[in-house]
């Protein structure tokens, strides 16, 4: 009858339920540190596809950045890594404030601009690419 | 004794504690994160200006090859490099390999060797690619 961490002396607090959940005291358990690592391992190879695609880009006119940005594989990895990018950065960005703003109030009103930034951010980035893409 | 003020993060690197690469490193992984999340909201602009073409184009394209532009995307391949690379390290750690204080310290200068190379080599062909 042992488990999430309780000695057999301490009065069980915590119900079955709550333990079979394993959400602790924070109601979301690893969520936040779980997709922080899936959003990042579906990054890292992205961004390097988005570098070398960059790179390619430099000193291009209008028309030339179009299309190669158009190119359906080139799209889809646009979108893929710039919604993937914000996302993470959200994930990122809360857990500097948790850590770095000690003002309640303050904090609250960071949360909520940087899910704001991030909100826009993704959804602005998928006009501009599928606008670039499906303008033909 | 027990209520004595006690010093709160960030400001502890320095005075509380030696500096050390590992702490730099760290701290750098955040302060390049909250570069990239900024430079994030750059590079929607320059595709919005992309998708709007014309004047728009003309202006960020002109903004970019300025020297503050090209100061600016320096730092931001530096961050993402160093981000990238940092951040493969902490899954490592996250997946259980080289916790170990000298592989910490191992990995760490690879970080930082790998990340001057490879943002040299991605300049050497954004530079050839802008000649």
């Amino acid at each position: 009858m042992s488990g999430g961490g309780e000695t057999s002396r301490a009065p069980r607090f915590r119900t079955p339920l709550k333990r079979a959940l394993g959400l602790g005291s924070g109601h979301s358990g690893t969520e936040h540190f779980w997709k922080q690592r899936v959003t990042a391992v579906i990054l890292a190879p992205l961004a390097i596809w988005f570098v070398v695609t960059l790179v390619s880009l430099v000193g291009a006119d209008l028309e030339t950045a179009r299309a190669i940005i158009a190119r359906p594989w080139n799209t889809i990895i646009f979108a893929v890594f710039l919604v993937t990018m914000f996302w993470h950065a959200r994930l990122g960005l809360q857990i500097v404030l948790e850590d770095y703003v000690h003002t309640r109030s303050l904090e609250i009103a960071g949360h909520f601009l940087i899910n704001f930034l991030c909100g826009l951010g993704a959804i602005a980035s998928l006009y501009a690419i599928a606008r670039i893409a499906f303008a033909g | 004794m027990a209520n004595r003020e006690r010093p709160l993060s960030p400001f502890m690197l320095g005075q509380t504690y030696r500096f050390q690469i590992t702490s730099l490193m760290s701290i750098l992984h955040r302060i390049t994160g909250i570069s990239l999340a900024l430079g994030g909201i750059s590079l929607v602009w320059w595709l919005m200006a992309i998708a709007l073409g014309g004047d728009a184009y003309e202006f960020a394209s002109r903004q970019w090859a300025s020297p503050l532009g090209m100061l600016f995307l320096f730092g931001f391949t530096l961050a993402l490099v160093y981000h990238l690379l940092n951040g493969i390290r902490h899954l490592l750690w996250d997946s259980g390999w080289g916790y170990e204080i000298p592989k910490v310290y191992a990995s760490g200068y690879a970080v930082f060797a790998v990340g001057f190379v490879l943002t040299g080599l991605i300049w050497f062909f954004g530079l050839r690619g802008a000649a």
